[in-house]
């Protein structure tokens, strides 16, 4: 039998190679991006029963978040309000009472709505934590993590999505290099706060917090620091080294 | 080689006394060999192929069959648990790595020190070397339970930010394991390319011609192929050389950098390397007896070469014996107490003594039957023997994982193990594999360097002109 290869397959090797190399590239970037969080989760917007607007209720009317998610300081689990929070406001001759988008809430409260079934309003989970992963709210907000590390800035959406991976990296980046992301404990719930961003008022409260803390006069506390414009940078470590915040990096932190 | 004459106006390598013993017996011609080797390929196999490979693939699927119960339930279906985590899927590991051992040292070792009779069991010897990795590395891969996140072991820039523990022992043998498995690859399949031009150029049907022509990669043979061919072959014989060390060195770290008594041993390294060198070796003999019978290959794998192969294994199964009892009288030397009672426990009265004298007398006494000739030269002997050192040697790693973590420091921490029916399936199952791969091999590949044995006939170096001319020059005084 004789030479059964054309003469073109020559070339075929380095057609392969160059095929191979692109098709692995190709393959790799594809799977570096779309398989982490950033891809799967960022973005993620769900229909929600009640088309809550958080943008109105937090950035217009100015609500603490912890209105509705009362047990964010205390415990581990932020939760979602139940039904009887929206009534205290939205409740027979109240705010919008009759308006149709609040229909799930008059099943769930009203007790003369015809279609009153008493059950739980419906909310879709967003922001999930995996089973295998331990994640303790009270402890990042009592040490100065706000909200918007992790959730993003909800007083401007008009409908809440996941706007941060809340991937391992992600707990990581801030886990090592906590001063980024440290802030006085009464502005936790203040998303639109920036160390930058402190006027005088700001900074003389701050100086005012910081003393009572450290049980020292005011103006022991404020000695070097006065007119100072402070950074995020410093006022984290500052913090840091105020609350001796020391997060953990060992895999049973979290990984009870 | 020597060029001359002896005084009787003899060529030497056909001198009494002093002439080798040829590697080819019988005189046998380049086609002959060709015929010969290319034959098993191109004929049909013979009842006992099918004998051997039918049994091996229910084996092989067994295992398959296990690695998805694992998989689908966990691996808890393993008997291992505290304190005793690494069971017989770790021995099996180290077993078959081990293994792999003598197939790198009769290519890399024995070709830069110019060992000619590795030509013709090299091929066998590297291919059983490969099948062994892949077995070696189904069990670490399923024993970190999750088979799927096995990718966690790669340093990959990840959105966990997890990097790997690069002072962790585990971690090298991750990089040991299959640097050695890629090198062994490309060694094999370089080696490879000129036979599969020959297989090529003799097949019949069109499939065979693309498929062998296909990786011969265009394979001519001319001079300049040739001289480049040997270079790379040179090389990655070079590159192969230390990871005969390496490998199993680095395995033996998994143990020695440990504190656990009786694996935290200095000895360990070298001693891990006889060892496998020694398994290897018995393993190559126990697939090559059969093979050179049923293949009518005693002309190129002759008494000479087993009588070699037992002599490494004398030579290895000595120095591990060695090892065995430096071990027990540095236990004793150092006066360490878990050091000692672990010890004791191995030798005297612990609850796996039985598995001590088993890996005694398989590893150490039996090969010594070996001293004598007689006994290389009885293929049966040989062939029992070097199944006593593949048992041996799979004992020597259950006497040195399961049973030195069965009791350490605190008699708090103490418990025994042993193995479920799923560990002794996937054990048998491996062995299925390995065998369903190695038939495979020898139905489709040559099993014997085909170019390379050539090389070693006498007709290829036949000194034809010098030795004419000496004799003329002799007869004209």
């Amino acid at each position: 039998m004789g030479n059964i290869f054309p003469r073109w397959l020559n070339l075929l090797p380095v057609q392969a190679l160059i095929g191979l190399g692109g098709i692995g590239t190709l393959a790799i970037a594809v799977i570096w991006y779309s398989f982490t969080p950033k891809y799967t989760r960022v973005g993620y917007q769900p229909q929600q029963p009640i088309p809550f607007d958080h943008a109105l209720h937090v950035g217009q009317n100015g609500m603490d978040c912890r209105y509705c998610h009362s047990h964010v300081e205390n415990s581990s689990h932020s939760n979602i309000p139940n039904a009887q929070v929206c009534w205290n406001c939205h409740g027979p001759g109240k705010v919008k009472s009759d308006s149709p988008k609040l229909e799930p809430l008059r099943q769930a409260m009203d007790p003369n709505y015809e279609k009153y079934t008493g059950q739980p309003i419906q909310w879709v989970q967003i922001h999930e934590t995996p089973d295998y992963a331990y994640f303790n709210h009270s402890a990042h907000v009592n040490r100065g993590v706000s909200c918007v590390e992790c959730h993003g800035k909800v007083n401007e959406m008009e409908v809440v999505s996941h706007e941060k991976p809340l991937s391992m990296s992600f707990c990581l980046d801030c886990h090592r290099n906590v001063e980024s992301h440290l802030r006085p404990l009464d502005q936790i719930t203040n998303l639109d706060w920036s160390a930058h961003g402190m006027d005088e008022k700001d900074r003389e409260a701050f100086y005012a917090y910081v003393a009572d803390k450290a049980g020292k006069p005011v103006a022991e506390v404020k000695a070097g620091h006065e007119g100072k414009e402070w950074s995020q940078e410093a006022m984290g470590a500052y913090l840091k080294d105020l609350w001796k915040v020391n997060p953990p990096q060992d895999c049973a932190a979290c990984h009870r | 080689m020597p060029t001359g004459t002896t005084d009787q106006g003899v060529h030497p390598s056909e001198a009494p006394g002093v002439a080798r013993e040829p590697l080819v017996l019988n005189n046998r011609s380049f086609s002959w060999i060709t015929e010969r080797i290319c034959g098993i390929v191109e004929n049909r196999q013979p009842l006992g192929w099918w004998f051997l490979f039918i049994p091996s693939a229910i084996l092989a699927g067994c295992l398959i069959f296990t690695l998805v119960y694992l998989v689908s339930t966990g691996v808890g279906i393993w008997g291992m648990n505290h304190p005793v985590a690494w069971g017989w899927d770790i021995v099996n590991f180290v077993f078959w790595i081990g293994i792999g051992h003598a197939g790198t040292l009769i290519s890399a070792i024995l070709f830069l020190t110019r060992q000619k009779w590795r030509t013709s069991v090299n091929r066998a010897s590297e291919a059983m070397t490969l099948f062994a990795v892949m077995c070696a590395g189904i069990f670490p891969g399923f024993h970190v339970g999750r088979f799927w996140m096995v990718w966690f072991l790669a340093p990959v820039p990840n959105s966990n930010a997890i990097w790997q523990n690069f002072k962790s022992p585990l971690l090298w043998d991750v990089f040991a394991v299959s640097t050695y498995f890629t090198v062994s690859v490309i060694f094999w399949y370089i080696g490879l390319i000129p036979d599969l031009a020959t297989l090529r150029d003799r097949a019949r049907t069109k499939f065979r011609k693309l498929a062998y022509g296909f990786f011969a990669l265009g394979w001519r043979g001319g001079n300049r192929q040739w001289q480049h061919y040997e270079m790379a072959y040179l090389l990655l014989a070079a590159l192969s050389t230390p990871l005969v060390l390496s490998v199993h060195s680095v395995v033996s770290f998994d143990f020695a950098t440990s504190v656990v008594p009786g694996w935290h041993t200095t000895i360990f390294p070298p001693y891990f390397v006889a060892g496998a060198i020694f398994g290897g070796f018995a393993m190559v003999l126990t697939l090559m007896l059969p093979c050179r019978l049923i293949y009518g290959l005693q002309d190129l794998i002759t008494m000479k070469h087993i009588d070699n192969m037992a002599k490494i294994i004398l030579l290895t199964g000595t120095i591990v014996g060695y090892a065995y009892i430096m071990e027990l009288f540095i236990s004793y030397y150092s006066a360490n107490k878990y050091e000692t009672d672990a010890f004791h426990l191995r030798i005297l009265s612990g609850p796996y003594t039985w598995a001590y004298y088993c890996m005694f007398f398989c590893n150490v006494i039996a090969p010594q039957v070996f001293w004598f000739e007689k006994a290389r030269k009885n293929l049966w002997i040989v062939f029992i023997i070097a199944n006593f050192v593949n048992a041996g040697m799979w004992f020597e790693r259950f006497v040195i994982i399961p049973t030195s973590v069965s009791v350490d420091f605190l008699p708090g921490q103490w418990g025994l193990y042993s193995p479920t029916w799923v560990e002794k399936l996937m054990f048998a199952g491996s062995f299925g594999l390995f065998m369903s791969l190695f038939l495979i091999f020898l139905r489709f590949l040559p099993v014997i360097a085909i170019a390379e044995v050539k090389g070693v006939l006498p007709q290829a170096d036949p000194h034809y002109h010098d030795w004419k001319k000496l004799r003329e020059g002799r007869r004209s005084k």
